[in-house]
């Protein structure tokens, strides 16, 4: 991102600090040559000359959530982008962020980035700075695997998750894995000492579980060691969420999602087309 | 309100994989893997994703613990360190350095574990020492 346009959005943080408009702000922090997540407050406004916008992303909206966990009542901030955007909005549309108390200053990703991530949209909805950059399409990888027999596929996807090396680094970097407990922490259901769930019922379960959330950042993707192509998996369950619900995780502004109605016990018997 | 990251190394294996320790109101939060580190790259397998669990675990030892009885005890620095000198002693002396080997820790420091090292190698003379890093 452009210096100049960094310096505006520094000057907008600092004067947000400073009215209150926010207790503090999640961004990105360049401090010893590595940009990493920080929150920016009143207490050091200075800090926030050393606030960048680069092509590194850490899930900005995980930390966000971890702050607003310890400190329910604060009003906080996010400089977003538009994955960040998109995971804010599942957080509140999955109650774990109040959209009253997430302010959320947007900047927009440059065309070499939004190539480089193949984003979908590599905008928030309204930046306060930088110019939008037009979405990349990348359906090609899931439509070259769709385009194979079954068992070749059944192959393929046996092989990917074959490589797994059990780190869940899918697990801990994922903005919308906010569950506070989970199946592989629980000592009753994963005692020390056993192995961990065989492949791929690790990778199918967490699928299913990301159907309602996955904004198709792509964080899963860039911390997996073993170059599982996650992302195209959690496209699929993307494009079914999209056929048979219409709705798009981070996409779709309002409203409830698919798994948060309870419905009337008919959905799934075949009485419906 | 405080939340920033320290930029470490993760203390496990011999990789030296880059971590951002995440730290809120001085408390470690959270661990996640530094993307600009040069070897790692924002990878990280399973110990370091944890590898910040050890640090307040109600397990880990803070003081010397010494049989006795059959019964760990607490007991001073002093008395711990003036038992294991005087067995090893004992030991060397009965059955030679050979019989006595160490495992050091990756959790140490770079210079404590040179220094344990040294230890075996000058103080014990033997060579059986190794460390959970060169698995």
């Amino acid at each position: 991102m452009a210096r100049v346009v960094v310096d505006r959005l520094r000057e907008i943080i600092r004067e947000s600090l400073q009215e209150g408009k926010a207790a503090g702000v999640v961004a990105m922090k360049l401090l010893e040559g590595h940009p990493r997540p920080h929150l920016f407050t009143k207490a050091d406004l200075k800090d926030v000359d050393a606030l960048v916008v680069d092509e590194t992303r850490y899930p900005l909206a995980a930390v966000l959530l971890k702050i607003r966990r310890k400190y329910p009542e604060a009003r906080l901030g996010i400089v977003a982008r538009g994955c960040d955007e998109r995971a804010v909005i599942e957080l509140v549309r999955n109650e774990q962020l109040d959209k009253e108390l997430v302010v959320v200053y947007g900047v927009t990703c440059d065309k070499e980035l939004a190539a480089y991530c193949k984003c979908p949209q590599p905008f928030p909805e309204n930046p306060i700075v930088g110019d939008k950059a037009a979405p990349v399409s990348a359906r090609e990888d899931l439509e070259r695997i769709e385009g194979l027999g079954a068992e070749e596929r059944l192959a393929f996807w046996m092989g990917q998750f074959g490589k797994c090396i059990k780190c869940y680094g899918c697990r801990n970097i994922c903005p919308l894995c906010f569950c506070t407990s989970c199946t592989l922490d629980e000592e009753e259901l994963t005692q020390t000492g056993t192995m961990p769930p065989e492949t791929p019922i690790f990778h199918l379960v967490r699928a299913l579980h990301m159907a309602e959330r996955c904004i198709d950042c792509g964080l899963c993707e860039e911390a997996c060691p073993s170059h599982i192509p996650l992302r195209t998996f959690y496209k699929k369950m993307r494009s079914i969420m999209e056929t048979h619900f219409n709705f798009s995780p981070g996409m779709t502004k309002e409203g409830k999602g698919p798994f948060q109605y309870l419905g009337d016990g008919t959905f799934g018997t075949g009485e419906a087309g | 309100m405080d939340y920033k990251t320290v930029y470490t190394i993760c203390p496990f294996c011999g990789s030296a994989c880059g971590v951002l320790l995440e730290v809120m109101d001085g408390r470690i939060e959270g661990v996640l893997p530094c993307k600009t580190n040069p070897v790692s790259r924002g990878n990280m397998c399973i110990k370091g994703w944890s590898a910040d669990e050890f640090i307040y675990s109600p397990e880990r030892l803070n003081r010397p613990l010494l049989k006795k009885n059959g019964q760990l005890e607490e007991v001073e620095w002093g008395e711990a360190i003036e038992f294991v000198a005087s067995r090893l002693k004992a030991i060397k002396t009965a059955h030679g350095a050979d019989s006595i080997g160490a495992l050091s820790s990756a959790k140490c420091t770079t210079e404590e574990n040179y220094l344990f090292q040294k230890f075996m190698r000058t103080v014990i003379g033997t060579n059986n020492i190794d460390h959970c890093a060169r698995l």
